[in-house]
């Protein structure tokens, strides 16, 4: 396995006073590299994942006011995806995600890169949602990676509590 | 069940006044009445919210003491702590994927060496896209 001390690591935090997903990732590339790895359909179903899934595009205009929808697959398991495109610039994205097994649940996504110079960039990204409720769900279930994984992982924590 | 505690701890952390009550109660254990005084809501009404977090186990009350103060059950919070984690250990998963597929495009050997040792999603078909090679020749 790759040591993950020598990568940069994520920073994850739950905004007390709003229904945000706030996270900040540095990365060795410019913010056009990281532009094209996220707008680029055949390079983010590379990196989207989970380990272990298939991703699918099914659907892909990466332009102000496009579309997207993919589907993740494993074991016979489908885990569908899609949004839009709200505003697509040099080095931001503004874009709705939704899960299709909930399809009334939308989360409002805005990233940004950040240009650290030194061929440095530094990821903002943020999810609101629509409830403290769904957010915190949705930090649990671990909806966009594996789901009976995550569950027997939290079988296994809620376990431990008792 | 599982599910059920979840749910009751979930829909427990939804209130922003029983989220105040809980950052009141990490300073220390306090009274209903002593949790009541920095809202404009009765004792009552404070009664209900920390039923609402007993019953999810985030708060405990004595039985035996005559003020009943209320507990926080940090147990619960370091539950709260690993579901975070695990989700930050999924999204530091998914950004390093991102990192090995910034590295190709980049053609950037010394990175990718390991890859095809340790990542096989790396072998997907996917390589040959005409945007990776505008990636990387940029």
């Amino acid at each position: 396995m790759t040591s993950t001390s020598n990568r940069y690591q994520v920073s994850i935090e739950a905004d007390p006073t709003l229904p945000i997903i706030h996270i900040v990732r540095d990365f060795d590339a410019t913010p056009s590299e990281l532009m094209l790895a996220h707008t680029d359909p055949a390079l983010f179903a590379r990196w989207v994942g989970p380990d272990k899934m298939e991703t699918e595009i099914l659907d892909w205009d990466a332009t102000t006011g496009g579309r997207w929808r993919y589907v993740a697959r494993r074991d016979g398991m489908e885990f569908g995806f899609h949004g839009c495109f709200h505003e697509v610039g040099d080095a931001h994205i503004v874009q709705t995600f939704t899960f299709d097994g909930q399809p009334d649940g939308v989360a409002l996504e805005t990233l940004r890169f950040e240009d650290l110079g030194n061929g440095r960039t530094r990821l903002h990204a943020q999810s609101l949602v629509d409830t403290f409720e769904g957010r915190d769900q949705w930090l649990a279930s671990g909806m966009e990676t594996g789901l009976d994984e995550g569950y027997g992982k939290l079988d296994a924590l809620v376990a431990e509590l008792r | 069940m599982a599910d059920d505690q979840l749910s009751r701890v979930f829909a427990a952390l939804a209130d922003p006044t029983r989220r105040d009550m809980l950052a009141r109660l990490a300073v220390g254990d306090a009274t209903v009445g002593e949790l009541a005084n920095p809202y404009d809501v009765s004792v009552q009404a404070v009664s209900k919210h920390i039923k609402v977090l007993a019953d999810a186990g985030l708060v405990s009350q004595s039985k035996d003491a005559q003020r009943r103060p209320c507990h926080l059950e940090a147990d619960v919070f370091d539950l709260m702590t690993k579901w975070i984690e695990r989700y930050r250990q999924q999204a530091q998963e998914r950004f390093e994927r991102l990192d090995d597929v910034l590295a190709i495009m980049r053609g950037d050997t010394q990175h990718t060496d390991h890859l095809h040792l340790d990542s096989p999603h790396l072998d997907s078909p996917h390589l040959d896209s005409p945007h990776l090679e505008q990636g990387a020749a940029s």
